[in-house]
């Protein structure tokens, strides 16, 4: 018997496994639940130590069939101090959970995808699919091509180039639709319906929500065994947050960590921010919006979670925030400039959310605080157009460099602190 | 006047396998009370114990979610079709309004007080 199996998050009602996103009972959606007593022998300390160096260390606590053998090392990704950017914004024992650098796409979905696609093959699809605003695009292209399966890929026109040439070059089948995500995601919920196609994050939903779990195993791992006080988490559908809280609760059910009471803080653009106004207005119920942000990755205007993300902030003592597209910019020059990582439009709204958090004072300085940048600033470059301006080339002499250093350097100074070095 | 219905198949347990019904209603409430006259063993699956429609069935007129049309208030037009789909998201705000002014939060929020533009307290930039 599998030690994992569906249950309805509203109504409890038990499934086997099976690609079924939904309750027939009520309607609601259905998650992966286990048997904690069973994993107990196997997801210990030691056992993940001599795991592999990916997020598969915790295939144990994973919805996928015991003999599964993984194809693609994803996760694992470093957690970084960053007493730089905590400088410049008050914080005193910030770490960054760098997912920019996930592999194989660069992004913290392609967790998701690896659990979603082991579950595709093993329900037997040889298509599957996705809506997506980018980023699952290029996970599910990428490890579809390596499991050699068939891909149609549906995302809102208006995506980044980048993220469009990332899913073509894997050879999926990319369908661009006019509308936004909440248009596409309708679509693909009747596709997944008419077509025996696994969707990822339709009718596979409750199995690649799961992989988002690893983020948390990876934070408590990477620091000694212990929680933070803290996590500001992106939020787009809102799973990745309520994810990292089942996480987290999972290892001190199993005894890996000692109790703690996480905070967790949500972050949202402006431009789209259902579930942060939720958090704001106390409620549990989301508003749908009309996105309007260049944080395209988290433009999810009617979110799929966003009702469990709102409790799950609430009910951590948490809040939520949502930061505008300039201070979005800001943010992600910001993480660049202080600390060397450079993210996405989504870790833009995070890094301002996390500063904001601190200068408001819902986080305190002394407080162990992880951020989670969850995506690579190489597909979103189209965000800082015309931020760093091309200068004139110089000739290649040294009068000329000089007279380049001096009008570059701000204050007499710092130019005599240069010449002094170089003497 | 008459609105083409298409139902999920997570409803067809329920729907003896029925797909899609012609309705003649007015409007969303008058419309969920037809679905239940067609089918009623979905009753119980539509609503909750209080009777209230569940959070996470959704309708779509003709490609929009309901809820940017006024929901409730959207009267439907003839030739209209209707998209119900459930567990794509959470269900509609009390409030009525996306985004709040900090003078014009509702009482019963009791949170914060800062504008979701600048995030700070009692700003002018509305």
């Amino acid at each position: 018997m599998a030690f994992y199996w569906l249950r309805c998050r509203d109504c409890g009602k038990r499934f086997e496994n099976a690609p079924l996103s939904m309750c027939d009972e009520c309607f609601s959606p259905l998650e992966v639940a286990y048997d904690l007593d069973a994993a107990k022998q196997t997801f210990t300390r030691e056992a993940i130590a001599r795991g592999p160096q990916s997020m598969w260390r915790y295939q144990a606590l994973l919805p996928v069939p015991t003999d599964y053998t993984p194809t693609t090392p994803a996760g694992f990704t470093p957690l970084l101090s960053a007493p730089r950017l905590g400088k410049r914004i008050g914080a005193k024992n910030l770490f960054v959970k760098n997912d920019a650098v996930c592999l194989p796409t660069l992004s913290f979905k392609d967790r998701v995808v690896s659990v979603a696609l082991a579950n595709a093959v093993s329900f037997g699809f040889d298509t599957v699919g996705c809506s997506s605003t980018g980023n699952l695009a290029n996970a599910v292209a990428a490890q579809a091509a390596r499991l050699g399966l068939k891909t149609y890929i549906l995302v809102p026109a208006d995506l980044e180039p980048a993220k469009i040439l990332n899913t073509q070059v894997y050879g999926a089948k990319l369908v661009r639709i006019d509308g936004n995500y909440d248009h596409v995601n309708r679509l693909s919920s009747q596709i997944a319906e008419r077509y025996h196609w696994g969707f990822v994050n339709v009718n596979l939903r409750p199995y690649y929500a799961e992989g988002s779990k690893t983020v948390g195993y990876e934070i408590a791992e990477q620091l000694g065994w212990r929680l933070p006080d803290n996590v500001v988490v992106p939020m787009a559908g809102g799973s990745l947050i309520t994810k990292i809280k089942k996480a987290f609760h999972e290892l001190i059910t199993l005894g890996l960590v000692e109790q703690k009471n996480v905070r967790f803080f949500g972050a949202q653009a402006t431009g789209c921010s259902p579930i942060a106004q939720a958090v704001k207005c106390g409620s549990d119920t989301i508003e749908p919006q009309k996105p309007n942000t260049i944080a395209r990755s988290l433009a999810i205007g009617n979110p799929a979670d966003g009702p469990y993300a709102a409790r799950a902030i609430r009910d951590s003592d948490g809040w939520a925030e949502d930061v505008s597209d300039v201070e979005i910019v800001a943010g992600i020059q910001e993480l660049a400039e202080t600390e060397g990582i450079f993210t996405e439009t989504a870790g833009g709204v995070t890094t301002a959310v996390t500063a904001r958090l601190y200068a408001h004072g819902r986080i305190h300085a002394d407080e162990l605080t992880v951020a989670c940048i969850t995506g690579n600033g190489l597909k979103t470059t189209d965000a800082l157009a015309g931020q760093y301006a091309v200068e004139d080339a110089i000739r290649p002499r040294m009068v000329d460099f000089e007279a380049y250093v001096t009008a570059h350097e701000s204050t007499v100074e710092q130019l005599a602190a240069l010449v002094g070095a170089q003497v | 006047m008459s609105v083409k219905v298409l139902l999920p198949n997570a409803f067809q347990k329920h729907t003896n396998g029925a797909r899609e019904i012609e309705s003649n209603a007015a409007n969303l409430p008058a419309l969920v009370n037809d679905i239940e006259t067609h089918f009623p063993a979905l009753r119980q699956h539509l609503r909750d114990a209080n009777g209230k429609l569940r959070q996470f069935i959704n309708f779509y007129v003709n490609d929009e979610d309901i809820r940017f049309l006024g929901n409730d208030a959207y009267s439907f037009k003839d030739g209209d079709e209707v998209l119900v789909i459930p567990s794509i998201a959470g269900g509609c705000s009390p409030h009525g309004h996306t985004r709040f002014a900090p003078g014009q939060r509702p009482a019963a929020s009791g949170h914060c007080r800062c504008c979701s533009y600048c995030g700070q307290e009692d700003c002018v930039c509305y």
